[in-house]
């Protein structure tokens, strides 16, 4: 468990946050000048807050009086620019912080090829994956990741990520990452905390802070939407068919293992209402759900909440949608919508 | 004279005084330069003026307030004399006094850029890592400074064999004891019909200074590989 409760005035910025990191992966998401390397920063002991307290599992790093070094911190830092040491082997930064689970994270990673290698001859992505193991080499009792795919482009992004996922979860320490890509935010996250202009706008269970419509504002445009936990229940032609708490969903292609998790977004830009159920329309996916709630958007159209068997989703309406269809907190409606956007947990 | 033991002594003489001074000033150029790149507080300008003053001061002045400082009756000379028994004034360790002091400047300036040249961020890496301020200094910065460290080292190695006025005006000139090559010139200069000599001690000069310069080009080329390759 890690304890966050800082005060700090970085220039312009006056950050004021607090959030608890529980196990599991905490996401700290939010826009660029959020706060967000500056609070990652203080947790590793790089920051000097003005006030207030930061604790892992019980150990007091920061309280005001005391501010524990960095090196005395265990904390495992991974660096948007991978921070590999140049004049070192792929082996040596690895073994600069320790040996723990060595020949394990070389195996896992990848790296087995590398070791002898020098960082200037090394790719983005490869970087990247010394960084992550160089880092939990060191036996950490939390790791953060500082937008560790940001510098990296689309293919090496796609080679990176499999790896996080795979050991974000293995780690068994608290992760705290940040990020400001909704892909990323969907493929890791069990926890979300939100930061705006250095406070913590939401935070809360990744599924329930996006069910709730407010969350849309810090998200681009088209990413705002529920997402759905589900199950692979089986596959049948051509298209994969999911078991969540909504009910049955069904996906295109062949994905992920039967039995797996996965992974639904359900942006609520994309999602239809209807007060019958339609019928000739090409979305595979069609769910009935009773209206909980209807709230304004910043945007000027209107969020409508629905509970889904037990699943909370949104959709986003305009106004006149609203009121042709006599929508109402209570109604039962059929959501359509076409799910695409996948992240497998 | 020309390549008799007088020749040599002065040669041989003028490398003592330049490598000694130059090994023990670097030391002192390492640390300062650290301060100076990374430390701010009260007096960082004075003191880095301080650490310039040998470069921008006439040598003779240096020199003389060499002499007023470290003569046998000076504050510190005194103190050398009384404690340690050391004598600085008219003694080849004088003229490596006067060397180091008058190399300081350009060795503390070569380093610290190295040292701004770092980035911070390597340094927090291994801080993260559990690695202690000393151990980050001696496994990162100080491999990542090194080219500097020598480039800063071979100013100052070709700066302490040149350094002419602020030796003669704190040790003098006398022969085998603190007369080095730049003095020898000025010496032979003085007589006519000794050009010989002074072409034999010019060339001297010249080897040394080529051979350090591509010594530590060298040297910097093999760094600079271990660091990209």
């Amino acid at each position: 468990m890690l304890e966050v409760d800082i005060r700090a005035q970085l220039g312009a910025l006056h950050l004021n946050v607090r959030f608890q990191v529980p196990s599991g992966v905490t996401v700290l998401f939010g826009a660029s000048g959020a706060g967000k390397t500056s609070v990652v920063n203080a947790i590793a002991g790089l920051l000097r807050p003005d006030a207030g307290r930061i604790a892992l599992g019980g150990r007091v790093l920061f309280d005001g009086a005391t501010q524990v070094l960095p090196h005395r911190r265990k904390v495992g830092y991974v660096f948007q620019d991978a921070r590999l040491f140049p004049h070192m082997t792929v082996e040596q930064n690895l073994a600069y912080g320790g040996r723990h689970r060595f020949d394990d994270l070389v195996e896992l990673l990848g790296l087995r090829g590398l070791l002898a290698r020098r960082p200037a001859g090394l790719s983005g992505g490869e970087k990247q994956r010394v960084a992550l193991a160089r880092a939990l080499m060191s036996a950490p009792d939390v790791l953060l990741l500082d937008e560790p795919l940001a510098a990296l482009d689309g293919p090496r992004k796609a080679e990176v990520l499999p790896y996080l996922q795979a050991l974000a979860r293995s780690a068994g320490v608290p992760v705290v990452y940040v990020t400001h890509a909704m892909a990323e935010v969907i493929q890791l996250a069990d926890r979300i905390v939100i930061m705006d202009a250095g406070s913590v706008a939401m935070q809360g269970l990744l599924e329930a802070v996006l069910a709730d419509p407010a969350s849309a504002r810090f998200f681009a445009k088209r990413d705002g939407g529920a997402i759905l936990p589900c199950t692979v229940a089986r596959h049948d032609a051509g298209v994969t068919v999911l078991a969540s708490a909504a009910g049955e969903v069904l996906l295109p292609g062949t994905l992920g293992t039967i039995g797996g998790p996965m992974r639904l977004s359900v942006p609520a830009q994309d999602v239809i209402l209807s007060k019958v159920p339609l019928e000739g329309q090409s979305a595979l996916n069609m769910l009935e759900a009773k209206i909980t709630e209807i709230g304004p958007l910043p945007n000027g159209n209107l969020a409508v909440s629905l509970m889904a068997g037990a699943a909370p989703l949104w959709a986003e309406v305009t106004p006149m949608s609203v009121a042709k269809l006599g929508l109402a907190p209570g109604q039962v409606v059929h959501a359509v919508f076409k799910a695409t956007a996948v992240g497998p947990v | 004279m020309t390549f008799g033991p007088a020749f040599w002594e002065v040669v041989s003489l003028s490398l003592q005084v330049a490598v000694v001074a130059t090994l023990g000033a670097l030391p002192f150029a390492l640390a300062l330069a650290w301060v100076l790149a990374r430390r701010s507080f009260w007096g960082h300008s004075l003191l880095n003026g301080l650490v310039h003053l040998p470069l921008v001061l006439p040598p003779v002045v240096t020199g003389y307030l060499l002499l007023l400082l470290f003569g046998r009756q000076g504050p510190v000379g005194a103190l050398l004399f009384d404690w340690f028994g050391i004598t600085l004034a008219f003694r080849w360790t004088g003229a490596a006094l006067a060397a180091a002091v008058m190399a300081f400047p350009l060795m503390v300036r070569a380093i610290r850029l190295g040292i701004e040249a770092v980035d911070r961020g390597t340094e927090q890496a291994a801080a993260t890592l559990g690695a202690s301020p000393t151990r980050v200094f001696g496994t990162i910065t100080l491999p990542l400074i090194a080219p500097s460290v020598l480039a800063g080292a071979v100013l100052g190695f070709a700066k302490a064999l040149g350094e002419f006025g602020a030796t003669i005006t704190f040790v003098a000139a006398i022969p085998g004891q603190t007369q080095t090559i730049p003095s020898a010139i000025y010496a032979l200069l003085q007589v006519p019909g000794q050009e010989g000599d002074v072409v034999a001690l010019v060339v001297v000069s010249i080897v040394l200074a080529m051979g350090a310069l591509l010594l530590s080009e060298w040297l910097a080329r093999r760094m600079a590989q271990r660091v990209a390759a």
